[in-house]
């Protein structure tokens, strides 16, 4: 089955409004999050980019409510097919991870627990969420391995679907046996067992080779046009989105800087941070002369300035940037948070 | 596989005890006093000739080299000798003992372990939490407070003021028990005889836990320390992820990793339990093997010592063999 790419009448299957995450630290409250909104659709492949810092994992945390100790929610609901997620109880939470929503990190390495088998790793999301029913026999409680070999079944087929080659002798290896993209690739099969709705995929190419990348990308690529799985792909890489999202989202210091559609973003950039970014962007083909550095650093979240966070780094910085900088809707329905519009 | 692995580390056990042996007798000779001498010394009024024959008797006119000969060939043959002063083969004395010692070291890592573990635990999990802090601020109390000191404060409250527990002994005088392995414990339950166990029990807490305190705090420390950082590990946001239990995610998880460095520092740790307990030994008047030695060093007593430093090493070797192969099943990474 092939799902409509971009299809506007499919139903909303995650709903962000107003979002907002925040840390308590020594200086201050930090804002990792800011008023985050967005609407993603079933099937849909949105990207998010922005800086390290920017709140993009904490965003693809808090939807998962599983934003580390002292950080919270504060602000702001995630409902998910129209459910408020924040106010489920800790059980439904846990029905909810894994089955329904996935989640892909950012780096393989260290995401895989290294004590215990691949094939275990995978064949566990299969048991937490009981995707293959308990057998009729007698001691099935304890002992079932009728279920076990149904399950181990799935993992392998689970484990050929992203690409890993003799799933059978694979599975029963350890995670340091294994190469990075194998390593993606099998938390990717982690992330799939269960065939959630929803994937979230933190930077899941930033700690791989170029080649690697692409094949990962292929591969998630391939899951959403054969699942129909949304997907939310996080990066620093604009290129990736280009290449991958239908809607973009650019976020600096937690807030939405720019959303729209991928390809008006990446061709007419409308914030002067999407600008900055893409013209940061090296390009193989058109030889240039020079590279264009956003200038400054990424700031400091206990310390934002008044107005735009991102007015000290900007060219076009005006004396309204100090104010109060809302988000408008611009004529062709994409979003920019810019006193120049 | 492992198994080739294994018996590979128990054949190499052979030259370390080879070494053990050769350094240990070395050792025993470079200190100043000579047995004899300590002995006659004692008996007082004795003839040139007797002396004499004394060393004959326990061939300490012969060269050294010819001694350290003499001593290893039979050592190889399990005979460890024929101690000087208590007039028995060492091989008796020290079993008549060592089952003692091993007993009390294995209730003080049952005491410690016990205790350590769940602390460690739930003071990562709840860090800086009052739990956490009573604990931590516990542990430094426990690795603080010498052993002795502790035995005395246990026997003064719990034997003397409160009367819950014996005083010293490994078992009430007048209980029959039947003698099979030494541990009285084990026999007890062999011979399915109740009493004996309930006292032999009891008689176990106090030592156990003056010998374990300081383990079970070196322990809950560790443990602490490594869940802290494993519980930050990505795999550990990924167990939750995937909807496991906040339990299976720590206890599963984190804790099987946390473990790694646990087992080596439990692994060194029952070393100084077997050898280092002479002390608590003599505070509860425990019959073992740390005493022993303690009196024999003190006369010289050359293949008591000797002996007795084998096995010590010996215990030690074989503790350690076990944690590494302990080791090979929580680490996948490291093979034997």
């Amino acid at each position: 089955m092939t799902f409509q790419s971009n299809d506007p009448s499919a139903s909303v299957l995650l709903e962000l409004e107003d979002l907002t995450t925040v840390f308590p630290t020594r200086r201050g409250v930090v804002r990792a999050v800011d008023g985050l909104s967005f609407r993603l659709r079933q099937g849909e492949k949105l990207g998010i980019v922005g800086e390290s810092g920017s709140g993009k994992s904490v965003t693809l945390l808090s939807i998962l409510r599983l934003v580390p100790y002292p950080g919270q929610v504060s602000r702001g609901a995630v409902r998910f097919r129209g459910e408020d997620v924040l106010s489920k109880s800790a059980m439904e939470m846990r029905q909810i991870r894994g089955r329904d929503i996935a989640m892909v990190f950012q780096d393989p390495m260290t995401t895989l627990n290294p004590a215990f088998l691949v094939g275990e790793q995978i064949r566990e999301s299969l048991r937490i969420h009981q995707i293959v029913p308990r057998s009729n026999g007698f001691l099935s409680r304890i002992y079932d391995p009728l279920r076990k070999a149904a399950e181990y079944r799935r993992v392998w087929g689970a484990m050929s679907d992203v690409g890993i080659p003799v799933p059978e002798q694979n599975a029963r290896r350890y995670p340091h046996q294994f190469s990075g993209g194998m390593q993606q690739r099998a938390l990717i099969a982690i992330a799939l067992a269960c065939e959630p709705q929803l994937l979230l995929a933190d930077e899941p190419t930033t700690a791989l080779d170029v080649t690697i990348q692409a094949q990962i990308i292929a591969l998630l690529e391939k899951i959403n046009r054969e699942h129909g799985t949304a997907i939310v792909l996080v990066t620093h890489n604009l290129g990736l989105v280009a290449e991958f999202c239908h809607n973009t989202i650019v976020m600096y210091a937690g807030q939405m800087m720019e959303m729209g559609g991928t390809d008006a973003v990446i061709e007419d950039p409308k914030h002067p941070y999407t600008q900055g970014l893409l013209r940061c962007l090296p390009q193989v083909t058109a030889k240039r002369d020079k590279i264009y550095p956003v200038p400054g650093l990424v700031p400091d979240l206990a310390d934002l300035p008044p107005g735009c966070p991102f007015s000290p780094r900007c060219e076009q910085v005006i004396a309204d940037c100090s104010g109060d900088v809302p988000l408008k809707q611009l004529a062709d329905g994409r979003m920019v948070r810019c006193v120049l519009y | 596989m492992r198994a080739v692995k294994i018996l590979e580390r128990v054949l190499i056990t052979i030259p370390i005890m080879f070494g053990v042996a050769v350094v240990v007798f070395f050792f025993m000779r470079l200190t100043p006093g000579d047995p004899v001498d300590i002995m006659m010394g004692q008996a007082g009024a004795v003839s040139t000739g007797e002396i004499e024959q004394l060393r004959r008797e326990f061939d300490l006119d012969k060269p050294l080299y010819m001694q350290l000969w003499l001593f290893l060939t039979k050592a190889v043959q399990g005979d460890l000798g024929y101690s000087y002063t208590q007039k028995r083969p060492v091989n008796e004395l020290i079993f008549d003992r060592l089952p003692a010692t091993i007993e009390l070291a294995g209730g003080a890592l049952f005491f410690s372990l016990v205790i350590a573990i769940p602390i460690g635990i739930i003071s990562a999990v709840r860090q800086k939490s009052l739990v956490d802090q009573f604990s931590m601020a516990g542990a430094f109390l426990g690795t603080s407070m010498p052993s002795f000191w502790l035995g005395i404060i246990l026997i003064l409250l719990f034997a003397v003021r409160l009367g819950w527990l014996p005083v010293q002994g490994r078992i009430t005088y007048g209980i029959n028990l039947e003698y099979v392995t030494g541990f009285y414990v084990l026999d007890s339950l062999l011979g399915r005889n109740w009493p004996a166990l309930v006292s032999s029990v009891k008689h176990l807490v106090l030592p156990s836990v003056s010998l374990g305190a300081s383990v079970a705090a070196i322990v809950a420390r560790v443990l602490r320390s490594s869940m802290v950082e494993i519980l930050r590990q990505d795999y550990v946001t990924l167990a939750r992820a995937k909807g496991n239990r906040e339990f299976l995610v720590v206890m599963k998880h984190a804790l099987r990793n946390a473990l790694i460095p646990t087992v080596t520092v439990v692994g060194l740790q029952v070393g100084s339990l077997l050898g280092g307990n002479m002390i608590v030994e003599s505070v509860f008047s425990w019959p073992g093997l740390g005493r022993l030695v303690v009196k024999a060093i003190f006369e010289r007593d050359f293949p008591l010592v000797q002996g007795a430093v084998m096995i010590y090493a010996f215990t030690f070797v074989i503790a350690n063999l076990i944690v590494d192969v302990l080791y090979t099943y929580l680490n996948p990474k490291i093979t034997l």
